[in-house]
């Protein structure tokens, strides 16, 4: 038996906010959802969020989900967590928050928190008119096949959720759970996506000490160029590309570091987060404190 | 909070009976019946008693009663021995839905360099003897089949797969755990070589099963060691168990008069739930199927969901969904039926016993719309004509 906490239960028993939400054409308000599983995978869940659209607000959300006791605890844990977040920082909701919210669930479990965050992501993409299928054709190449998931989604899922093994990378996105002759090749793209990060970090940090130690109080203007350059090509692009996006650097005036957003980040309205987030306190972290990031 | 027990096909409660002949066994009697002094060997006789209590149950010679641990050592000491009887045979013929621990044993075989023939069943759960006959040729070692499917109830025509077995000079073993004890046996007369049982499933303790060998049999022992069970299963014996399988043995021989009282609790409760709620099937034959099992697919819902919605209320059931296996696929029984998805993983099986009564029964049916309503509530799936599934034509095909 599944050994589910008090939470998970409760919202199991005694969900909140299920159903759907009604379009009323209430002027300033949009009504959208987002769909994610399907009856063969065992799980599905319609995400209905009715948004603000002045202040690009979540207003109300609901879940109808078709699972298991924890992904319905987790499609309510979601609906609860979201409302009155704007979307850039609903966006932002990760798996491990919805899973933390009910008080962790089963490893084997997890795949209903991730079920809960790509809804989220499917409902506001729907509203945001960004297309969710012409993401996959970037996925990168099918791993596994039996239930449909690409290397980038378990790369994305590896590197949020710090997954070091194939078993957890079945538990949290289904990938290896059926014919299970995928699993040599999840551990690849985990032992890719290690080193990845260790060398990362590893040679960031030496070119970081080294340019600091070289130049202590200032950078010249090539060696600013050149780090951001690298923090963008290392750090930052490989997440954006995961999510479907990209990033160019387009100039930099003194400390003013102009970019080109493209991809879904091109047009997607949670831009500014992603340029705040993912790239400005990057480069403020990596290069320089008093870096500002601009999109042009 | 009253426990309504209907997981039978899982476990059973020990018979109070059972266990007050266990007690002295774990007890005073603590000797090892191999020992030679007569303290040890009044445990002797007793496991002769208890052999006799189980061969009488299966219609069969003491002789032909090898005691084992449980199912899966029968069932895996019965592949390797009949393997091992014509070593020359490289050729096993099974079913796509047997308990894992013949699947696993056949998987493996086949990395050994054995070919595995895998016999299909159709949508009410059922084999095709032609289609075992097809399979069948002179490099044919064994044919191991069920006689009841655990999940569904469904009871092959195993006197017919032994003949046919029998035909091609092939062993014909039958992994008898969900039927001993449901239903009479006369393995005297049968076209069985080799059959599994466990002690569990017919209300003696978990830990102990048998294995039948047919008499004249060439059987190579499993496990090697001591002499015990005439060489033919080494180690000490888990007397109390034995004791416990004898005396379960013996009351379920008299208890098989009342089977069709618990067929017909189970055929009300299967009624009662197919009158009160829509959208659902009993998965599986509709006759040739255990008199304690149903297996009902509920539409649109989610088979663990039910589970938990059960337990609140002290029901224990079990379920073919992928979420109730740890596997993420659902069960590989009643996908082998080519059932559509929208039946596979909302699934639920109820399992009687002797000890199950019409309040149970009533205590169910009373519960059974009301949580089904609530989930298919939640569900954005609520009809085949839902906009969701109109796509997704595996959801719906029978395949």
């Amino acid at each position: 038996m599944w050994e589910y906490t008090e939470k998970v239960l409760d919202l199991f028993y005694n969900p909140k906010n299920q159903g759907a939400i009604a379009d009323a054409n209430e002027p300033g308000i949009a009504v959208v959802f987002g769909e994610v599983g399907s009856i063969a995978c065992g799980d599905a869940l319609r995400l209905h969020l009715k948004i603000d659209i002045a202040s690009d607000t979540i207003f109300d959300a609901r879940f109808q989900t078709f699972g298991c006791t924890s992904a319905i605890a987790s499609s309510s844990a979601l609906t609860e967590l979201i409302k009155g977040l704007t979307l850039d920082q609903a966006l932002k909701l990760t798996n491990k928050e919805i899973a933390d919210y009910l008080g962790g669930l089963p490893e084997a479990k997890m795949h209903c928190s991730v079920m809960g965050q790509e809804a989220l992501e499917a409902a506001i993409y729907n509203y945001r008119g960004i297309e969710i299928e012409h993401h996959d054709e970037d996925e990168g190449a099918l791993i596994c096949t039996c239930f449909g998931v690409s290397e980038n989604k378990i790369r994305r899922v590896a590197i949020e959720n710090n997954l070091t093994t194939a078993e957890q990378v079945t538990s949290y996105v289904k990938a290896g759970g059926g014919c299970s002759s995928c699993l040599a090749a999840i551990e690849d793209v985990l032992i890719t996506v290690q080193r990845e990060t260790a060398a990362t970090s590893q040679r960031l940090a030496t070119e970081i000490a080294v340019a600091q130690e070289t130049a202590p109080t200032t950078l010249t203007t090539v060696q600013k160029v050149t780090l951001i350059q690298r923090v963008l090509e290392e750090e930052v692009r490989p997440v954006l590309l995961a999510d479907g996006g990209d990033v160019e650097l387009y100039d930099v005036e003194g400390n003013t570091v102009k970019v080109l957003l493209k991809g879904a980040c091109g047009s997607c309205s949670s831009s500014t987060a992603t340029l705040k987030i993912a790239i400005e306190a990057r480069l403020q972290e990596r290069v320089l404190s008093t870096l500002v990031v601009e999109s042009v | 909070m009253n426990i309504i027990y209907f997981d039978n096909n899982a476990t059973t409660k020990v018979d109070p009976v059972v266990l007050e002949a266990m007690l002295p066994y774990l007890q005073e009697y603590y000797g090892n019946p191999s020992s030679m002094h007569s303290f040890g060997g009044q445990v002797g006789k007793a496991i002769k008693s208890a052999r006799l209590q189980v061969a009488a149950l299966l219609g069969a010679e003491e002789s032909e009663i090898i005691f084992t641990s449980c199912g899966t050592e029968g069932n895996n000491t019965a592949i390797r021995a009949a393997l091992a009887a014509q070593p020359d045979r490289k050729h096993i013929i099974t079913t796509e839905v047997e308990h894992a621990c013949v699947l696993n044993v056949c998987k493996q075989l086949e990395k050994q360099g054995y070919t595995v023939t895998y016999l299909s069943v159709d949508h009410q759960g059922q084999i095709d003897l032609a289609e075992l006959e097809a399979a069948l040729t002179g490099n044919t070692a064994l044919v191991s089949t069920m006689y009841a499917n655990n999940e569904t109830g469904v009871i092959f025509p195993v006197e017919e797969v032994g003949a046919l077995a029998k035909a091609y000079g092939a062993t014909c073993h039958v992994d008898a755990v969900q039927v001993v004890g449901k239903l009479p046996l006369n393995l005297k007369t049968s076209t069985i070589d080799l059959l599994t049982l466990s002690g569990h499933k017919l209300h003696a303790p978990k830990g102990v099963g048998a294995l039948y060998v047919r008499r004249g049999f060439r059987f190579r022992p499993f496990l090697l060691g001591g002499h015990q069970e005439r060489g033919r299963r080494a180690g000490t014996e888990n007397v109390a168990g034995l004791i416990g399988l004898g005396k379960a043995a013996e009351l379920a021989q008299q208890h098989l008069d009342c089977v069709n009282q618990e067929k017909q609790l189970r055929d009300r409760l299967e009624q009662g739930l197919l009158s009160s709620i829509p959208d659902c099937q009993v998965n599986g034959h509709s006759t040739k199927r255990l008199p304690n099992t149903t297996n009902i697919g509920f539409k649109y819902i989610e088979g663990e969901a039910i589970l938990f919605s059960l337990n609140q209320y002290g029901v224990c059931a079990s379920s073919g969904s992928a979420c109730t296996s740890g596997s993420l696929e659902p069960s590989h029984v009643l996908r082998a039926m080519g059932l559509p998805y929208t039946i596979l993983h909302g699934s639920i099986r109820f399992s009687l016993s002797r000890y199950s009564t019409d309040a149970e029964v009533d205590r169910v049916l009373e519960l059974m719309p009301g949580i089904v309503d609530r989930l298919r509530a939640l569900s954005p799936f609520n009809s085949d004509q839902a906009d969701w599934l109109q796509d997704r034509e595996e959801a719906l095909v029978v395949r």
